[in-house]
């Protein structure tokens, strides 16, 4: 009969759950590209990290100067983007909401989805889940697939969603793509910058990157909170955990 | 104080003098073997995951919406503007994921040591009943969050019931209330969510205990101790090999729950989609029956029951023996005490047959796993080349490993029956313990 000692506590655990461990991880990589694999090719990765502060307030700000024109986030508040985002409720109001909604409205676009359906086939998508439905990388990879295509009804084309109903609006920022065709094919080798814009391709991936950040944040606020109280519950249990031991250790003394 | 407390002690027995023979009897007087190992911790967990969905799920009930046009969006209420809705949720839905790893090692662990055999028949039983009642108990509350592959999923799993030769498509209108799954459908998978099935679990749960307290505890050497020597520190005439459930296993456990909590911890605050195992992207994307998703699949605990729909072929005009499959697997556990009659209980000292069949038999069902949740279609073409014929390769892989889970049981049946067996002596006592 052996005692329980730290020794065999750590062999049972490594014969037993790091298997199941390993397994689980291995499950959870594995299936990673296969749950967002939607688009053509290869995605880029966005880095999107929702602890970085400055680049979801650079993120939020280029959301409403370029997207909310047509794009809602319906369940996001202005007052939730002021709390998270470290704003005050004037810088807000006055830099970020162009609709004139209230400070605890949610956000939402002025334009009519009637009209825009009308507009451009389908009316543009409420992108408060974008990034948890289709991934950060993805939608970073589509921003930055953009390329003009004359046989598009809106002159713009994109290789991560071909016949996308979406015109480029950040073309000022990263210029005009074209599509360089592999010879006797429609298939879009890679893209070219015909004409740069008036952002560097470095400066542009940073913005998209940014607006992506601020896009992941949008899908789950919740996120904030989760990092912050994670790490102290974690802490928490594995010291009731440690103890919980200790008395268990305690208790079995009198065990043969 | 203490006076106080023994003076209502004294005035509650007086009035239920069943009440401390009762506690005594399931928890100080319970003897177990002392010898439990690593395996024994998941009862326990089962239990504590059970009262987590229960409390979690009484507070998202308090703002959850079961409407089709009003459930999708509450859940995104209760994620930003419920005070500590995102945490409750998360371990609802976190909680739902790890119910069924505990659940999957617990009767696992009944098979590898024989706990399913006589006397525990009819706890293996109580026990098979809660597994059924908690897949159906899963797959309801999936459908809640009404995301489009709640909606597909709903109407992939109720279609099954559509095979079933001439009532099927009736069958199938009935559970749904409508030609699709629509509000009626949301409205009644509410009602039994919360209420119907809950209550059946908790009565199932109740019977399982009381049947297992009845007939005592199995254990890693698959020993009887009740047919063992009598007389241990606390009672002369209880197993020598026993020991009070309380105060031992319930520390014990403590040690369990605490380990177990840092995983769920760690996966509610730093994963809680998994990666988009136990939250899915496509759940994202509210119930639409106009787009469907590019891959129609089960959460990842029904994959490999899914694996076995798809891999047994239509035959007479009817699709209906996939489904049959899928219940026969399940209906084949069900059976296994008297499939398997080896009187050896515990893997330690059956033969090289049982070991190297529960082996097979665990592989099998991880790689229907696998398949179910379309990692094959990923994996072989990377592994075995761009240009195979991915669903020839996914149908061979696939029946094999499906004649591989019905193989195993087929094979015990014989193993056990006619005597091909050859155990190893089992101790008299148990032998080990930490």
């Amino acid at each position: 009969m052996t005692k329980p000692t730290l020794l065999t506590m750590s062999r049972l655990l490594m014969k037993r759950l790091l298997p199941a461990f390993v397994l689980a991880v291995g499950l959870l990589v594995a299936g990673q590209p296969a749950a967002r694999a939607e688009g053509e090719g290869q995605l880029m990765a966005s880095g999107a990290n929702v602890r970085d502060q400055a680049s979801l307030q650079r993120g939020a700000r280029l959301f409403f100067n370029y997207c909310v024109g047509c794009h809602s986030l319906k369940y996001m508040r202005y007052s939730r983007i002021a709390d998270d985002l470290g704003l005050t409720e004037q810088q807000v109001m006055q830099d970020l909401n162009f609709t004139g909604a209230k400070f605890q409205e949610p956000v939402i676009s002025h334009m009519p989805p009637e009209d825009a359906t009308k507009w451009f086939g389908k009316a543009p998508p409420d992108l408060s889940l974008e990034v948890s439905a289709k991934g950060a990388d993805w939608v970073y990879t589509y921003l930055n697939t953009f390329y003009l295509d004359p046989k598009s009804p809106i002159g713009w084309n994109n290789t991560t969603l071909p016949n996308a109903a979406m015109p480029f609006p950040l073309w000022e920022l990263q210029g005009e793509q074209v599509a360089v065709t592999k010879p006797g094919s429609d298939a879009v080798e890679k893209l070219d910058l015909a004409h740069p814009g008036k952002l560097t391709p470095a400066q542009y991936q940073q913005a998209t990157r940014d607006l992506v950040n601020f896009l992941t944040y949008v899908s789950e606020p919740a996120a904030m909170q989760r990092h912050r109280y994670g790490v102290w519950v974690l802490l928490f249990l594995a010291l009731f955990t440690m103890l919980a031991y200790l008395l268990k250790k305690e208790y079995w003394k009198d065990v043969h | 104080m203490a006076n106080v407390f023994a003076r209502i002690g004294d005035w509650v027995n007086e009035r239920t003098p069943g009440l401390a023979p009762m506690y005594r009897k399931h928890m100080t007087e319970y003897y177990a073997p002392k010898n439990f190992n690593l395996w024994y911790y998941f009862g326990s967990l089962a239990m504590l995951v059970l009262v987590n969905q229960i409390v979690t799920g009484i507070f998202l009930t308090m703002n959850y919406d079961p409407s089709a046009s009003g459930a999708f969006d509450s859940v995104q209420y209760i994620m930003r503007d419920v005070e500590w809705g995102w945490l409750i949720r998360y371990m609802h839905t976190t909680g739902a994921s790890l119910f069924f790893v505990v659940v999957f090692l617990h009767m696992f662990r009944g098979i590898m040591y024989g706990s399913f055999k006589k006397p525990r028949e009819l706890v293996w039983l109580l026990g098979m009943l809660i597994f059924l009642a908690l897949m159906a108990e899963a797959f309801m509350g999936y459908v809640l969050p009404w995301g489009n592959m709640s909606f597909w999923g709903a109407k992939v799993i109720v279609s099954l019931f559509g095979t079933i030769p001439k009532i099927g498509p009736a069958l199938q209108e009935w559970i749904m209330g409508d030609f699709l799954p629509a509000d009626a459908t949301l409205n009644r998978f509410f009602a039994l969510h919360v209420i119907a099935l809950p209550i059946v679990l908790l009565l199932l749960v109740v019977l399982h205990l009381a049947a297992l307290h009845e007939v005592g505890s199995n254990n890693p050497d698959g020993v009887e101790i009740k047919k063992g020597p009598k007389g241990n520190r606390w009672d002369a005439l209880k197993p020598a090999d026993g020991i009070p459930f309380h105060p031992y296993y319930t520390v014990k456990d403590l040690v369990g729950v605490g380990f177990f909590l840092l995983i769920a911890a760690f996966i509610i605050f730093f994963a809680p989609t998994f990666g988009g195992w136990f939250l899915e992207h496509d759940n994202s994307i509210a119930a639409n029956n106009l787009v469907t998703p590019a891959q129609i699949k089960p959460v990842w605990y029904f994959t490999a029951f899914y694996a076995i729909v798809r891999m047994v072929p239509s035959a007479f005009g009817t699709a209906v023996w996939g489904v049959l499959g899928m219940f026969g697997s399940i209906a084949l556990l069900f059976a296994l005490p008297w499939i398997d009659v080896g009187p050896v209980k515990s893997i330690r000292y059956r033969g090289t047959g049982y070991k190297v069949a529960l082996t097979i038999f665990v592989i099998a069902f991880f790689c229907l796993m696998a398949l179910g949740m379309d990692l094959t279609d990923e994996y072989f073409p990377r592994i075995f080349g761009a240009g195979i014929d991915i669903t020839l390769w996914d149908n061979v892989f696939g029946r094999i490993m499906t004649v591989a889970y019905f193989g195993f049981f087929v094979f015990l049946w014989l193993y056990t029956h006619l005597g091909w067996e050859k155990t190893k002596p089992v101790p008299d006592r148990v032998t080990t313990h930490d």
